[in-house]
This record gives structure tokens, C-alpha cells and sequence, in this order.
């Protein structure tokens, strides 16, 4: 065998193995992404009673609580980044790292200093080689988040942001997920966590009824503003739950995306080097069978000439 | 006759919902009671066990820690972070968890919690089995 053969082979082998590889990742993703959407769809009946039970008990109650009320000169702001532990998974993890930077830079404009909670250890990598201060991360969980992953992120923001300390405290708190839209599209987004705007964060069909008075007039136990002191940072864990299973499922999609194309680059690849195979075989099937034909020639032209 | 449409959701799932004809929930100023007519009521929960009696007049006991009742329009919406059907708790497990916590000494807030827990389950299970055994 030539050697140009024997280096086609191998280089085919090794796509090939490469190609099995990309294609298990691919099928892996496809079918955590239904996992992750029924995760989403699952959480959902709770966020839209959370929402429900804030929005009436603020217009009810009293609407002065420090979580709905926003600061008139902010100074600081925290920005929680979700992101994935793994790459592998195309753009997600970049897309978020750079809506964060435009957002960064947005604050800055508002003069107000970001301060950073990073979510998974992509961002994490990107902020610790730039030797860039962050405020907390945490990371390990980022492709099936548990409720208990996002009470954690969420007491340490809600700490920040009910801290009044200049150098610790913070007046705003945003968050930056990439969107599940469906299967093939999904976009990066940037939410303000706190303070509430309670008017956005309510549904349409609510605020009709808000209009019309359609909202009963509740009777709250023990008290008004301790139904709100708890509802508050319910709601905030609940979002950053959301954002992280909606992250999740976005990366087991990209990831599936990403897979997808690398497969398919693949059997290009093996369709190309195979071609130059072949032709590389043929070249060598040629060039024996003219050399045995010229050998013979001259064996038969050296009798025939004595 | 008029029913309560009841709805228990923890935060990752709905528990149980559908039609009823009472619910009995634990608030921090005592226990609750709800039947059709009620007036809107938002109100906290403390770690117990939410009694509702179906239609058919079975009943479902469903162990909650922590949480919000939300009653209007004959709607009881029961929200809890953890929310178990007694049918769904691992006794054995929950008294492990019990004698664990309680067995080094109560020093912390958070082994208080996990004795709330396990004790919240275990009543809601209790409770339960009285109901089958009498009926």
C-alpha cells in the first residue's frame, strides 16, 4: 500500500471516531432538551400563582416595601450571568458573556458600578483570565439546576441588594439568560430582578382585571406587609429558577445545534478523504499496471531484438 | 352545591389539584379552614400538613413546608416550596432523618429545620393512616 493510501486511511479512521463521538453528544442533547423543557413547563403553574399573589398584594398592600422601590441615584448594580459549566455548546455561553459586557457598559454610562455573580464555569474561566473582580460563583449544576441552586444565588443577591453599605450594598440587580424560545430558536436576554417593576412583571389579562377592579380585596394573614416580606424574595428565586432552567434547556439546544453541524462537517470530511482515496488507490493500480506493462514490453522487445 | 377548585403547586411541580369541598391549612396565627363562599384571603403557611376533602369526600393530606394560601373566587391556590403527598413520603426514611438530626442535639437552624421537615411528613403520613383505618 502507497503511502499517501495509508495516510487517507488513518486520517479517515480518526474522523470517523471523532464524527461516533459528536453524533452520541448530539443524540444525548436532543433528548435532555425534552427533559429541560418539561422542567421549564413544570415550574410554570407556580410562577404564574407567585405572580398572581405579588401583584395583589401589592396593589392591595402597601407598595413602599425597599424591594419594589426604586433607588433615585443608584450607584451599584449586581448582574447575575448564567451561563454553562461545559462547552462544546456553539455561542450560549458567549452570547451571554457579551449581552453582560454591553450591559456592563450600559451601566457604566448610568454611572453605576456592575458588580458580578457568575453562574457556571464558562463565565467564570472568561472573568478569572481577565483577572476580573467578581462578588460569588457557582458552579456544577448548570445543565440540570435545582430549585436549592437558585435559592443560594438568590440570598446572596438579596443580601446585597437589602445591604444599605455603600461598598457592599447594591441598588439594582439584573440578570443575563438565554431565553428558550423552542427547539431552534433561542435568545439572550437581560431582565431587571430588583427593584420589581410590578407593573411588567404582572400578566396582561392581570392588569385588566386591576383596571376593572376585577381583583378581590384580600385579606392578609398575618399582615399585608408580611405576606409581601415573603412573597418578595420568593420571587426572586423563582425568576433566577426560571432563567436557569430556561438556560438549561438553551444549552442542551445549542449544544444539540453544535453537535449537529460538527456530524455533519464530519461526513464531509470522510466523503472528501475518501474520494482522495480512492483516487489514490487508482493512481497506484495504474502505475503498477503500467510498470508491469513496460517491463514486459521491454522484456518481450529485449527477446525478439537478440 | 358551589365547590372550591383547589390547586396545590410546590416549585417544581403541580402536587395535586382539582375539585373540593374543604381545605384545612396551618398558618402562624393557627389553623385555617376553608369552604366555598370564603372570602379572599392571602395569607402565610407554616411547616403542616394541608387536609382537603374531595368531593367524593375522600381526603388528601399533603405535607407542605413553608409556603402562601391565596383564596378568591372559590379558587384555593396552595404554593409551597416542598409540597409532598402523603402517599409519596418514605417513612422510614423521614424518621431516620428525624433521629439524625435530634440525635447529635439541636445547634443549629438548620437542624431545626430538618426536624421541622421530618416531622412534618411524618404527621401528614399519621394523619393519613387514621383516615384509612377508620374508614
Amino acid at each position: 500500500m502507497g503511502a499517501q493510501l495509508r495516510v487517507y486511511r488513518r486520517r479517515i479512521k480518526s474522523v470517523k471516531a471523532t464524527k461516533k463521538i459528536t453524533k452520541a453528544m448530539e443524540l444525548i442533547a436532543s433528548s435532555r432538551i425534552v427533559k429541560a423543557q418539561q422542567r421549564v413547563d413544570a415550574s410554570l403553574p407556580y410562577t404564574q400563582e407567585l405572580l398572581r399573589a405579588i401583584s395583589s398584594a401589592v396593589s392591595n398592600g402597601s407598595s413602599s416595601h425597599p424591594l419594589v422601590t426604586p433607588n433615585d441615584s443608584p450607584k451599584r448594580a449586581a448582574v447575575i450571568l448564567i451561563t454553562a459549566d461545559r462547552g462544546l455548546a456553539g455561542a450560549y455561553s458567549s452570547a451571554v458573556i457579551k449581552e453582560g459586557e454591553a450591559l456592563n457598559a450600559l451601566l457604566l454610562e448610568r454611572g453605576i458600578t456592575p458588580t458580578h455573580y457568575l453562574v457556571g464555569r464558562k463565565s467564570l474561566a472568561y472573568y478569572k483570565f481577565r483577572e476580573r473582580a467578581i462578588v460569588k460563583s457557582w458552579t456544577g449544576f448548570t445543565d440540570q439546576p435545582t430549585y436549592e441552586n437558585a435559592k443560594e444565588v438568590g440570598e446572596a443577591v438579596l443580601e446585597a441588594f437589602l445591604n444599605d453599605s455603600e461598598s457592599v450594598g447594591v441598588d439594582e440587580i439584573h440578570i443575563v439568560y438565554t431565553h428558550f424560545l423552542n427547539m431552534a430558536v433561542q435568545e439572550v436576554r437581560v431582565r431587571q430582578l430588583l427593584p420589581i417593576d410590578v407593573v411588567e412583571a404582572t400578566p396582561a389579562q392581570e392588569i385588566e382585571q386591576l383596571k376593572g377592579g376585577g381583583l378581590p380585596l384580600y385579606d392578609f394573614e398575618p399582615s399585608a406587609e408580611a405576606v409581601l416580606d415573603a412573597l418578595l424574595p420568593r420571587y426572586v428565586e423563582n425568576i433566577i429558577y426560571t432563567s436557569m432552567l430556561l438556560g438549561a434547556a438553551s444549552e442542551h439546544a445549542a449544544r444539540r445545534r453544535a453537535m449537529k453541524s460538527a456530524s455533519d462537517n464530519a461526513e464531509e470530511l470522510i466523503k472528501d478523504l475518501s474520494r482522495r482515496a480512492n483516487q489514490a488507490r487508482q493512481a497506484e493500480i495504474t502505475q503498477e499496471i503500467s510498470e508491469i506493462v513496460g517491463g514486459a514490453d521491454a522484456l518481450s522487445s529485449a527477446s525478439s531484438g537478440s | 352545591m358551589t365547590e372550591l377548585t383547589v390547586s396545590v403547586v410546590a416549585v417544581d411541580r403541580n402536587v395535586w389539584s382539582g375539585p373540593a369541598k374543604a381545605l384545612v391549612a396551618k398558618t402562624p396565627e393557627g389553623e385555617i379552614g376553608i369552604l366555598a363562599g370564603h372570602e379572599p384571603v392571602l395569607s402565610l403557611l407554616v411547616n403542616g400538613v394541608v387536609r382537603i376533602t374531595a368531593v367524593d369526600g375522600s381526603k388528601v393530606f399533603v405535607a407542605v413546608h413553608g409556603g402562601f394560601l391565596a383564596v378568591d373566587d372559590n379558587k384555593v391556590r396552595v404554593l409551597a416550596e416542598v409540597a409532598e403527598l402523603a402517599g409519596d413520603i418514605d417513612v422510614l426514611r423521614a424518621q431516620r432523618a428525624l433521629e439524625n438530626a435530634s440525635a447529635s442535639g439541636v445547634d443549629s437552624a438548620e437542624k431545626l429545620a430538618a426536624i421541622h421537615r421530618a416531622e412534618t411528613r411524618l404527621q401528614t403520613t399519621t394523619a393519613a393512616t387514621a383516615v384509612t383505618l377508620h374508614s
